[in-house]
């Protein structure tokens, strides 16, 4: 028998989604997968790229349903995104997927070259990104693709937060013409957003407002803010939420707003705390010449503690109880 | 255009490429002579491909995955009208388009390259969408031999024939020599054509320098159901006597009198040319 996977949500945690009305919906990666076959079958030029990953992509039923807008390259993730750059050059709309650990690696040069210096309008999809290969360790993880792709020039590069996050960022990749890369993690989220909320690319999404201190999260990290904010809530302490879905081009009025209006400002991520989010948003403060207290919530420099994703986010403090504490300590 | 019309342009391109190499004060000497009659051949007898229909779907492709040859793929463009020869002038210069790799800000360039082991898994997907679209064109690579030794060729290799990709065409500019010295002491890859054989290619292998040898493997029907790999056996430095084959000449800048040397050869080389004539 295998062990229970732990789980992302403490009991309080769960009380709290509970209290804010949080209702669960599915992995991302479902998301990803149902938006892009749905677009497929209205778009015969949209093509999915696999490197052995149509599993992991959850694009099973996509490969069984059109069967000719998959191809499969193998276990050849260099050859991935150069196909996928080629077919975008010849009026195809392609999508390359494979785990976002590989892909951002291995073919960096590849989507630095093919895909964004030569502006081809193809989209790079990193599946279980962040650390949701969590146990199986520091190969499986990518805690770097969002600091070197932010290095890249001609990239939008999208971090969905549930899965209305995600129907949307893979909506905006399919009708974009320029490059764009989407990643996300493939457990099942929370759906954070009112049915009303609209999305757009490169516009920070505010989740709750708040004064006192604001928390700037990306991907997978940002429920656990929210419920944060709830927990602060009740200790007084008013935490504005905002959900920062793209990372380039950043919304750096959001940011600076922030800023101005809160006495502190936590940015949280699953990613390095080197060249992420957090280094992103303290750049933009700093050179508008806005002081305020600042603390980045991410995976240190250093081997990343053993564990599934939950243990890992617990262990950095990414959770209900940890960004509440990392709050309290920063407002003292 | 006769065979010897192109050998004759040839002449004209091989001069055209040094005085932009000199006039950029870099470049990549030796390959690009080493790869201009190729070149010569594709753009003047084999693609489908002309300045005033570039944007039509259904033009053949050429990627350079050899990418540090740029000035011979500029000259040649220049030559079949893409762009005004003079701007050959402004290779490598500040704010100049022309950048020591090829780029698509420059008329007739389909893919920026320059880093190796891209050109290939590109032409890959481009020829994929071709079948996809049942579209007649072409797709075609330059590929340097140095360059073999990056890992994504083996794994376009493989992807070429298990998609049956008869619409592409990988050149390879056999000329035996990369920046360090020999090929086959910095990292062998002989037997050439063995090799790709072996990974499912229809191998070819001719002068790279004789227009009909060349001609005749660039048009002749592809074997159904497999791409067409084409060893092209050339020299580095060619139509040069003094960088034949000598490897300081891979990215050397001849100085003026290496240059009117250079040009005096060809001078006498046009010459003989005309003579035959």
């Amino acid at each position: 028998m295998s062990a229970p996977a732990p789980s992302m949500f403490t009991l309080a945690a769960k009380a709290m989604a509970e209290k804010l009305g949080l209702k669960m919906g599915r992995a991302n990666l479902d998301e990803f997968a149902a938006t892009l076959e749905e677009l497929a079958k209205a778009n015969p030029n949209l093509i999915a790229v696999t490197s052995d990953s149509r599993g992991s992509g959850k694009l099973g039923p996509f490969g069984k349903a059109l069967p000719k807008q998959l191809v499969e390259v193998g276990i050849a993730e260099q050859n991935l995104v150069g196909i996928t750059a080629g077919l975008a050059a010849c009026g195809k709309k392609s999508f390359g997927v494979s785990p976002a650990c590989f892909l951002t690696a291995r073919s960096l040069e590849q989507i630095k070259n093919d895909i964004c210096y030569s502006d081809v309008p193809a989209v790079v999809i990193g599946i279980s990104s962040g650390v949701s290969y969590g146990a199986l360790g520091t190969t499986h993880h990518s805690l770097h693709d969002l600091a070197v792709l932010r290095a890249i020039n001609n990239l939008t590069i999208i971090v969905p937060a549930d899965n209305f996050e995600a129907r949307h960022a893979i909506q905006f990749a399919a009708k974009a013409t320029k490059p764009v890369y989407v990643r996300f993690g493939k457990a099942a989220m929370f759906n954070i957003h009112k049915p009303e909320t609209k999305f757009e690319a490169g516009k920070a999404l505010t989740l709750r407002e708040g004064n006192d201190v604001a928390f700037i999260a990306t991907g997978e990290t940002v429920v656990h803010a929210l419920l944060a904010a709830g927990q602060l809530a009740e200790h007084g302490i008013n935490a504005r939420v905002l959900s920062m879905h793209t990372i380039k081009p950043l919304d750096t009025a959001a940011i600076l707003k922030a800023g101005r209006e809160c006495r502190a400002v936590i940015t949280v991520e699953e990613h390095m705390v080197n060249g992420g989010l957090g280094e992103a948003c303290a750049s933009v403060l700093m050179q508008a010449g806005v002081h305020t207290h600042f603390h980045i919530v991410g995976i240190p420099d250093e081997e990343t503690i053993p564990g599934a994703q939950a243990d890992i986010f617990r262990h950095y403090g990414i959770s209900m109880e940890g960004l509440s504490a990392t709050a309290k300590k920063l407002l003292r | 255009m006769t065979d010897h019309e192109l050998q004759l342009k040839a002449v004209q391109l091989r001069k055209a490429l040094l005085h932009a190499i000199c006039g950029a004060g870099a470049g990549h000497t030796g390959g690009g002579l080493s790869c201009l009659d190729i070149l010569n051949v594709l753009y003047n007898r084999i693609l489908k491909v002309l300045p005033e229909t570039f944007s039509s779907p259904q033009r053949d492709r050429y990627v350079q995955s050899k990418g540090h040859s740029v000035e011979a793929l500029y000259v040649v463009l220049a030559d079949r009208g893409f762009f005004p020869k003079a701007e050959l002038e402004t290779i490598c210069h500040y704010r100049s388009h022309f950048v020591g790799h090829p780029t698509r800000h420059i008329p007739g360039v389909e893919m920026n390259t320059g880093a190796l082991g891209h050109g290939l898994p590109i032409c890959i997907g481009m020829a994929l969408a071709a079948k996809m679209d049942n579209a007649p064109y072409r797709v075609f690579t330059l590929l340097g031999d140095g360059e073999l030794a990056e890992g994504s060729n083996w794994e376009a290799a493989l992807a070429a024939s298990h998609y049956k990709l008869d619409n592409l065409v990988a050149i390879l500019d056999h000329n035996t020599l990369q920046i360090t010295g020999h090929t086959k002491d910095v990292m062998s890859n002989e037997p050439l054509d063995e090799k790709w054989r072996a990974f499912g290619w229809h191998v070819r292998t001719v002068n790279g320098h004789d227009y009909a040898q060349l001609t005749k493997a660039l048009t002749d029907a592809p074997e159904p159901g497999k791409p067409t790999f084409i060893i092209a056996d050339t020299v580095k430095g060619r139509g040069v006597s003094f960088m034949e084959n000598v490897i300081k000449w891979h990215h050397g800048v001849p100085n003026d009198a290496e240059l009117k040397q250079a040009l005096s050869d060809l001078d006498a080389a046009e010459a003989k040319l005309k003579e035959v004539a």
